[in-house]
């Protein structure tokens, strides 16, 4: 593999249930990450996503298990791995200005205030709020609110990013306009970027590799599809890439029918060895692939079916 | 639209307060004279009895006394007979102090319980019998232990605003959102700076309402603890005024009790203001 930057080493995640019993969210979960990389989790919700990005952000720890970062076991939050919050988080009594300018007078204690203004306003700048400076976050819109929260987790120069369905709760035009920018910026600055998701597209247009989570309790690591479209995809061009629907179909059917009966069907799974999809790549070894899908094959002739290989 | 209401409102506000007083003054005014008596004895009983007229003063009677105040509110004549303004000076100030101790221990100690799960649950048995005591209930301990009235309500003063405020300064500790704690802790801000930084402005509206409850019920108490201490204070005066059997100066000071505190809530409420921020 690739150097590994951010390895997950056999997490597990218990909760006390009812009675004596613990309810086990997740166990044995491995995953890993290449500097620069750009990662989607997908899954259904109560899966354990929010719970596996709190683990990578140390804002909760996990029952069994480390994660590793750079070489070095991770032990509560680090001003290296930023967090974009579901609901921005933003600080209701500060301004934009304000919240901007708390991350960076908590990265660089030691700055005066203008150095600290300053660097809170190249941010601002970057992420298009110039203007907004001096507002509120209570007279912003949603996704107003959210590139404070991106300028925030920016401005700190994190070594990764990491976001909790951050568009999720904007509008469409407001959520393809930020995508954009986030994929821009973490092109520029190389940012290793971990994103739980529930919209497949948006994991197409931004992963490099998506994760597939099955359903809770209980739920694994299925899957690690590779996206085989070209680092420079454009948001426009996206469908006509030949490879599109298979992917989407590929993302799909795990969503909808695979996510529940994975564990059943899978019972040799290695959860240290998640199998690598490479859709559409022919020649490569049909693993595990045994379901039959001739509709795909008709629709789209000339392609092999998606495949895996370990 | 919101100018003609507020208008109309303070219009109807008035003819109220205009039909207040005209009741009032019929209510108590001079009827005809009792004829059948001899003078030596209607010298004896005074305009009462001789005009029929009220024990009750009229609101002339009220005004012409509270302007004699207005005139001189800081004058001296000795233990029982002290201006105006220097009876509520006093009360202020008992007040003034034993809110402001109770704001030094309320705050800091609720923090503490609201940070703290363990010290939360450890402390409000204690704080649940406490709270529902009778401020006053507290005046012969203190009066035995202190041994000296005007300390005395200070202290009953303290002991009755600390509850409001220790108990929302809890609830505000404890029930700031998860995710501005989150915010501080990935930037990894130390205890005392976010403490600082978002505990305290997140928490502050429900502080300063606990303070306001506090500051309202500490006046109510005031006037009740000063009757009891006696000496010096606005309760004190409505007391020695009733023994006097001087209604007039009871009510000019029921009605600057009523003043004082409006005022006191509007400090308060300022303040809430100023640290509230919209969402
Ligand atoms: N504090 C908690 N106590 C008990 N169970 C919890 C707690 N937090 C989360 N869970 C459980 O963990 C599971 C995963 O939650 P979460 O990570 O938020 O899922 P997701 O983000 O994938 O929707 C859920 O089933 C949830 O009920
Ligand atoms: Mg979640």
């Amino acid at each position: 593999m690739t150097d590994k930057f951010i390895s997950i080493e056999g997490i597990a995640k218990r909760y006390p249930g009812a009675g004596a019993a613990m309810t086990t969210v997740f166990e044995n979960l491995w995953l890993s990450m290449a500097r620069g990389e750009f990662c989607c989790v997908i899954g259904h919700s109560g899966c354990g996503k929010t719970t596996v990005l709190n683990i990578l952000a140390g804002l909760d720890a996990p029952s069994e298990g480390a994660v590793i970062v750079d070489g070095q076991a991770i032990s509560g939050t680090s001003l290296d791995r930023a967090v974009i919050f579901q609901s921005h988080a933003l600080l209701p009594w500060r301004t934009v200005l304000g919240n901007v300018a708390y991350a960076v007078s908590s990265k660089w204690r030691s700055w005066d205030r203008a150095k600290v203004k300053a660097h809170a306003q190249t941010f601002i700048d970057l992420v298009g709020l110039t203007g907004s400076e001096h507002k509120h976050p209570s007279e912003l819109s949603g996704g107003m609110k959210q590139r404070v929260g991106i300028a925030r987790a920016l401005s700190i120069t994190p070594k990764m990013m990491l976001m909790d369905e951050p568009f999720s709760a904007l509008d469409a035009l407001t959520r393809g306009t930020l995508q954009d920018e986030v994929r821009r910026i973490c092109l520029e600055t190389g940012q290793t970027a971990f994103m739980i998701t529930h919209d497949v597209d948006e994991a197409i247009y931004l992963a490099d590799k998506i994760f597939l989570m099955t359903n809770g309790p209980g739920a694994v690591l299925a899957e690690v599809v590779e996206n085989p479209l070209p680092r420079d995809r454009g948001r426009t061009d996206l469908h006509r890439h030949p490879l599109y629907y298979a992917l989407r179909n590929h993302i799909i059917d795990f969503l909808v029918t695979r996510s529940k009966t994975f564990a059943a069907e899978t019972p040799d799974h290695d959860p240290r060895n998640v199998p690598m999809v490479h859709i559409g790549k022919p020649g490569l070894s049909i693993a595990s692939d045994a379901r039959p899908e001739p509709s795909r094959e008709t629709s789209w002739p000339g392609l092999s079916r998606p495949s895996t290989s370990s | 639209m919101t100018t003609s209401l507020r208008l109309r409102a303070g219009l109807v506000s008035i003819v109220l307060l205009a039909a207040f007083l005209g009741i009032w003054h019929l209510a108590t005014r001079s009827t005809a004279p009792v004829a059948t008596m001899s003078p030596e004895y209607a010298k004896l009983m005074g305009l009462t009895a001789t005009q029929g007229k009220s024990a009750m003063p009229g609101p002339l009677d009220v005004g012409a006394k509270l302007w004699e105040h207005l005139k001189r509110p800081f004058y001296d004549n000795g233990p029982n007979d002290k201006g105006l303004g220097i009876q509520l000076a006093y009360s202020i100030g008992r007040v003034g102090t034993g809110y402001l101790l109770a704001v030094i221990v309320a705050i800091p100690l609720g923090f503490l319980i609201g940070m703290s799960p363990l010290l939360s649950k450890a402390l409000d048995p204690f704080i649940q019998v406490l709270k529902p005591i009778s401020p006053l209930a507290w005046m012969p301990l203190a009066l035995y232990t202190i041994k000296d009235s005007s300390i005395s309500a200070v202290f009953v003063i303290f002991i009755c605003s600390i509850w409001p405020m220790l108990l929302n300064t809890v609830f505000g500790v404890a029930s700031v959102r998860k995710e501005w704690v989150n915010v501080a802790r990935t930037l990894e801000v130390g205890t005392i700076r976010r403490a600082f930084t978002v505990i305290l402005p997140a928490a502050a509206p429900t502080i300063l309402t606990g303070m306001r409850i506090s500051i309202g019920i500490a006046w109510l108490v005031i006037v009740a603890a000063e009757m009891l201490v006696g000496g010096t204070g606005i309760g004190y005066f409505v007391w020695n005024e009733w023994n006097n059997l001087s209604i007039t100066n009871v009510i000019i000071a029921i009605l600057l009790i009523g003043i004082v505190g409006m005022l006191l809530d509007q400090i308060l409420a300022r303040f809430t203001r100023m640290v509230t921020f919209p969402e």
